[in-house]
């Protein structure tokens, strides 16, 4: 290696590691800041704490309001992401397998969901939650979600499945099964790539979403873990460490499911993104 | 479609029993309308809901009555703070095409290959963006407070006072904005990653082996091939700007005096905290518009016959 060659080497690590403590830096104050005094995050944010306090982090585990914010989001998400995965994969698989009179029209009206914010509908999606008496519950916020997610799972759903091949079809069709059973013994199952990669990204939509459930739940019992989170920065204004825990302790679930799903989660969010 | 082919040459009648029989209706009928219904009941109705209450003054409760034409559309556009708003929009799309989007490229550049130092580099740096962005928002307003956050801890150790940029009418959206690059550029830098490694490895070669220096290679091979991820990027920039809102409530809430508000936190602020429903939904229909335009326009410009 020449010597410019390594000295070019340098300057890009050097670079590389400035860039990673720009990203690094607020999430290690933040989970030190969970161990610390007030007093010591104030004098020294950055520092390892004097001394390791456990209480913050293990006040909030203690707290069954910590536990059922995080249930609450689980049970919100994953409904959201079975009832996409099984409503928008029906519909592609309609618009995959028959080809009838509309059919292309009702798959762009679908797609319309693509084309503007969440936000724009939100008032009116207020009022219809309240009006059919869904304010406060899951499904307030698991229906709306999953209308929304469909377009996006539907146009990927559909450009899957009519990749399958269609001797299968054809085959099952001659030993009498029907459009509605190959769907499920077929279609649903050689399409687990697909399904793994729309619902992950459903799931993350669905678990980080903040503004839905701010306008149409009220009550704690039924906060996902945003809206319990900023109740709890709330109560305690002037305690950051206490505030640092808890942040730190919804850190470590996403963490570890990207970790887990990175492969999904990369090729849905890029891969979809560049294939555009 | 081999069955449908083959059903074409029986007779009517023993078309439709055929069709019937396996399936063909039923399974149109039965798989199709729970999307339909859900799609309808809340994305569309909605938003033409949407367009009907911003002709009325309503509050939300009752049918609306008041019938007030345009007014809506003209409170909002004589409303300052809905300027201020438009214009912080305006200033994140800016900010994103002029340092995120090229920051993200750079990175993409010296990271793309894959080893395993670059995998470490590129997980760090899409970390932000898995993150909730109240998570986000929260993790920045400790970072940013000038009694106890980072930015108090360097003012101290530099002997200045503390600094409250967060309730700074004139700094408080510039510490949005790092947030914002902070939160999204991982996700930009990974579309240029996926792109800039499908450029096929020869053609890099080839340049070299003619004696093209780094940046010729970035200029002339790189960048050409990976055009449309650059494209589709900055689309979402321009998107991702017109819904920013999580972010914004736990860092300011959209103050200080109102300084920092984007488009939806205005919706929220004044529409439904308020419940000036009527005036909410102008606000959501002027969003739509702007989504819209933005979509159509990018459509015929940029992504004319591009199927990448």
């Amino acid at each position: 290696m020449t010597r410019g060659h390594l000295l070019r080497n340098i300057l890009r690590v050097a670079f590389l590691c400035l860039v990673a403590s720009f990203v690094l830096a607020p999430m290690v104050a933040t989970v030190l800041g969970g161990f610390k005094s007030n007093a010591e995050i104030r004098t020294n944010a950055f520092a390892l704490p004097a001394s390791w306090n456990w209480e913050f982090y293990g006040s909030i585990v203690a707290d069954p309001a910590f536990w059922r914010y995080l249930g609450n989001s689980m049970l919100i998400s994953s409904v959201a992401v079975v009832l996409t995965l099984i409503v928008g994969a029906a519909a592609a698989y309609v618009f995959a397998q028959i080809k009838f009179f509309g059919s292309r029209m009702l798959f762009s009206y679908l797609l319309l969901g693509l084309m503007f914010p969440f936000a724009t509908a939100i008032l009116p999606l207020f009022i219809k939650v309240r009006d059919v008496g869904l304010l406060d519950t899951w499904w307030a916020v698991i229906l709306p979600q999953t209308a929304f997610s469909l377009s996006l799972a539907i146009l990927l759903f559909r450009t899957f499945f009519e990749q399958l091949p269609k001797e299968l079809f054809e085959a099952a069709y001659i030993d009498g099964c029907g459009y509605v059973r190959f769907f499920w013994r077929f279609t649903l199952p050689l399409s687990a790539p697909i399904l793994a990669t729309v619902g992950v990204f459903v799931f993350v939509q669905s678990w980080n979403n903040f503004l839905l459930p701010l306008v149409v739940l009220n009550s704690r019992e039924v906060f996902t873990w945003p809206l319990g989170m900023m109740q709890f920065r709330g109560e305690y204004v002037t305690e950051w460490n206490r505030t640092l825990a808890f942040v730190t302790l919804t850190l470590v679930p996403a963490i570890v499911f990207f970790l887990a799903a990175q492969k999904y989660i990369v090729a849905g969010l890029t891969g979809g993104a560049v294939k555009g | 479609m081999a069955p449908a082919a083959a059903s074409r040459r029986l007779p009517a009648s023993e078309r439709l029993r055929r069709s019937l029989g396996n399936g063909r209706v039923s399974a149109v009928l039965i798989l199709l309308p729970p999307a339909l219904i859900l799609f309808t009941l809340f994305v569309i109705l909605p938003l033409g809901e949407s367009g009907y209450y911003s002709f009325f003054n309503w509050n939300g409760y009752g049918a609306p009555s008041d019938f007030v034409g345009l007014e809506n559309y003209q409170r909002i556009a004589g409303h300052s703070v809905f300027h201020k708003a438009v214009g912080n929009t305006v200033k994140i799309v800016a900010i994103s095409l002029l340092i995120q989007m090229p920051l993200a490229l750079l990175l993409a550049l010296l990271i793309f290959r894959k080893t395993p130092t670059n995998a470490v580099f590129r997980l760090i740096f899409f970390l932000p963006y898995i993150l909730a962005e109240v998570a986000a928002g929260l993790i920045w307003s400790f970072v940013f407070d000038g009694n106890y956050g980072v930015t108090a801890s360097i003012a101290q150790s530099l002997g200045m006072d503390s600094f409250f940029i967060l309730a700074d009418r004139d700094w408080a959206f510039v510490a949005v904005m790092t947030v914002i690059v902070w939160k999204y550029f991982g996700f930009h830098m990974m579309i240029y990653i996926a792109a800039l490694q499908s450029v096929p490895e020869d053609l890099i070669e080839a340049g070299r082996i003619e004696g093209a220096k780094r940046l010729q290679i970035v200029r002339y091979v790189q960048i050409p091939h990976i055009k449309p991820a650059i494209i589709v990027s900055a689309f979402f920039a321009i998107i991702g700007a017109l819904q920013v809102f999580d972010v914004i409530i736990p860092l300011t809430n959209g103050g200080p005096s109102n300084q920092t508000h984007t488009i939806v936190t205005y919706l929220y602020t004044f529409g439904l905290t308020r419940l000036n429903i009527g005036f909410g939904s102008a606000v959501g229909v002027i969003l739509f518009v702007a989504a819209i335009t933005v979509a159509v326009f990018y459509q015929r410009f940029f992504m004319k016959g591009d199927k990448a």
